[in-house]
């Protein structure tokens, strides 16, 4: 599937890779595509490449774009697409796709999990249980109701609207912040970002990683979410001023947090690791193997309207991201 | 808020109703009691039950007219347990209700008996819900496998299993499986259920018998009574009916489910996994289950939350001060 040199007798499309493909995703791909990797492109392909295809988390700079002077695509293959140079692609005029709706479902259901787990202790009290504590120390102490709690959710696209939908039938009363406030929804906006911290039990962080909203979540916004508070975080780890989520954790200054997403990916603060409070995850909310063939679906629809001609399925719109 | 209410209107001490107390209460129930009431408990008593309640027939003002039991509890409120105590007119009850025996020796008698409604059914229902997310999901796992420093070392911890479109069988569909259901339908899931007769409110797929909801459904959810006619009504044939990439959640009594037999099936890869939060012999918990990974495991505390305390004692204050007054109970199993 990947070949160092540009073959005539191939008529596929050319797709640049940043870095190989998943398996899965290359059996699939197949015989549809002509997939080289970028850093292996000989001049020829890397002059004609008009799109370059990014599996996983891996950085697209402003240097391996400057290298692609027909680029007029750039796939991703994740739900934020903040390790992408959006200014460069701006600037280009580059188009820039997502996974689209692919990986909602799948996080907005690990979010929901999440919630239920910090509030209910579940893996604390599982973890208690599994040591044989229950016999010897008794009862694992009592946790807190999910039903009535009041959620706020920090952007209210594909993931925190389906999380939205799934607390309200917990029985949750659901406001939400973002950039604009969405008419269609029945759940309140709330203009500031402290504001909703302060009127919420537990804050749900589902928006995309930018300019505006790095460490949106600082001292400030934990502070007022406060001592039975909950931060629960399927967006990206530098929504959140890590530090000092540590430290406000640590001294009672934030009631508990449910993470699924780090600063510096794999490494998690392992302050955390003794915390009762906290439930951690290996960013693994999008992932289940119904929502990767999901994801090869969109990335194949996107492709496949690329090279005819035809809308793209899921567009970023680059223009508003990074607008304040 | 509540323990403020009924101080404030507690009656003077010499015309406080006598009240049976048969479960160890927490603080909050037991000052909101001796607040009302004067109590009888039998936990503090030194005697043997049947001495303890003869010796409560001569109580001033009066014998005690009510008790509080525990559902689920050691002490059957059975015909040997009336015919000690002939001077009781009503049984409060943790539970939804008491077990179908028991409740036939109160209807002969004309003894009124209060459930505890539906007090308890949205905290049980969000942990079922909690648990089978993470049986599916790994929640659990992974935090053990993240916080033992592997995510660095070894990599991703393997997928888990999507929710939606996943069919749920859960098995009795009172106010504990409805609230269940409600929830797994925001999720995307497929919810059928078996019940001893099918509820025409609900248009889910009823299935005759346990098995049938086994064979057609990805998961499980025991949300039942416990009684003759449900003690193991999870048993190794269902097990095998609900499969290898099957799931089991557990949230009602651990004598609903053939222990012994859910251990092999895990262990054979019979199921795919199990959410537990009551077992056979509580608070021992088989150590078979510490080290799988494809089993979350929870102290018999679905039902228990720092609101529902509170919640269920004004709720059962609530049903004593009905039941003194001549008012019908807020939450009667008896009379139906």
């Amino acid at each position: 599937m990947e070949t160092t040199a540009s073959s005539t007798a191939d008529e596929s499309p050319l797709v640049l890779l940043v870095q190989p493909l998943f398996p899965e995703f290359a059996a699939a791909l197949a015989g549809r595509y002509r997939f080289v990797l970028a850093a292996d492109a000989d001049p020829a392909a890397a002059a004609e490449a008009r799109v370059l295809l990014v599996p996983g988390l891996a950085p697209v700079t402003a240097q391996h774009l400057a290298r692609l002077p027909a680029l007029e695509l750039v796939v991703g293959t994740s739900a934020g697409v903040d390790h992408v140079d959006l200014d460069t692609c701006r600037n280009r005029g580059l188009s820039v796709t997502n996974a689209g709706p692919a990986f909602a479902v799948d996080s907005a259901d690990y979010a929901v999990g999440l919630v239920v787990a910090v509030l209910r202790r579940v893996a604390a009290a599982d973890a208690y249980v599994r040591r044989g504590r229950w016999a010897a120390d008794g009862d694992y102490p009592l946790a807190t109701k999910v039903s009535g709690k009041r959620v706020g959710i920090v952007g209210l696209g594909n993931i925190g609207s389906r999380v939205a939908r799934r607390l309200a039938a917990f029985g949750c009363a659901v406001s939400y912040h973002s950039r604009s406030p969405k008419p269609s929804s029945p759940y309140t906006f709330v203009p500031a970002l402290l504001d909703l911290a302060a009127g919420s039990d537990v804050l749900v962080l589902s928006c995309a990683l930018t300019d505006e909203t790095k460490h949106m979540v600082n001292r400030e916004v934990m502070e007022a979410l406060g001592k039975d508070g909950v931060l629960v975080n399927v967006g990206r780890g530098g929504l959140v001023d890590e530090p000092e989520l540590v430290r406000c954790l640590r001294d009672g200054v934030l009631g508990g947090a449910g993470l699924d997403v780090y600063a510096n990916e794999p490494a998690v603060p392992p302050e955390l690791f003794g915390m009762d409070n906290v439930v951690l995850s290996d960013h693994r909310a999008v992932v289940t193997p119904e929502s990767m063939r999901g994801v090869l679906e969109v990335i194949t629809a996107n492709l496949d309207a690329f090279f005819s001609g035809r809308p793209l399925v899921s567009p970023v719109q680059l223009c508003t991201l990074n607008k304040r | 808020m509540a323990s403020a209410i009924a101080a404030a209107t507690a009656p003077p001490t010499a015309a406080k109703h006598s009240v049976l107390l048969l479960r160890r209460a927490n603080d909050y129930l037991a000052a909101t009691l001796r607040a009302r009431y004067r109590v009888l408990s039998f936990y503090d008593s030194a005697a043997p039950l049947p001495a303890f309640l003869a010796a409560s027939a001569a109580a001033l003002p009066e014998p005690p007219r009510a008790a509080l039991v525990v559902g689920g509890g050691s002490i059957q409120i059975d015909a040997t347990f009336l015919d000690a105590a002939p001077y009781l007119r009503c049984v409060v009850t943790t539970a939804a209700g008491l077990d179908h025996g028991d409740l036939a020796e109160c209807a002969r008698r004309g003894v009124l008996v209060a459930g505890a409604g539906e007090v308890f059914s949205t905290d049980v229902a969000d942990h079922a819900v909690g648990l089978l997310i993470d049986v599916l999901r790994d929640v659990s796992a992974a935090d053990r496998y993240v916080r033992r420093g592997l995510w660095p070392v070894q990599g991703d911890y393997p997928l888990g299993s999507k929710l939606g479109g996943k069919r749920v069988g859960i098995i009795g569909l009172g106010s504990i499986g409805s609230s269940i259901a409600k929830r797994l339908k925001a999720l995307g899931c497929v919810i059928q259920y078996h019940s001893r007769r099918p509820k025409d409110t609900v248009s889910f797929k009823y299935f005759h018998d346990v098995i049938s909801l086994a064979t057609e459904s990805d998961a499980l959810i025991v949300a039942c009574a416990l009684n003759d006619q449900t003690r193991h009504i999870v048993n190794k044939e269902v097990l095998g009916a609900l499969g290898k990439d099957g799931v089991v959640v557990n949230i009602a009594h651990g004598g609903n489910i053939d222990e012994a037999e859910l251990i092999s099936a895990l262990r054979e890869g019979k199921i795919a996994g199990a959410g537990l939060d009551v077992f056979e012999k509580e608070p021992v918990v088989p150590a078979e289950f510490f080290s799988m990974d494809n089993v979350v495991l929870t102290g018999h505390e679905a039902v228990f939350t720092t609101e529902s305390g509170s919640d269920l004692c004004d709720l059962m204050i609530g049903n004593l001060e009905a039941f003194f007054d001549g008012r019908p109970l807020l939450t009667p199993v008896l009379p139906k």
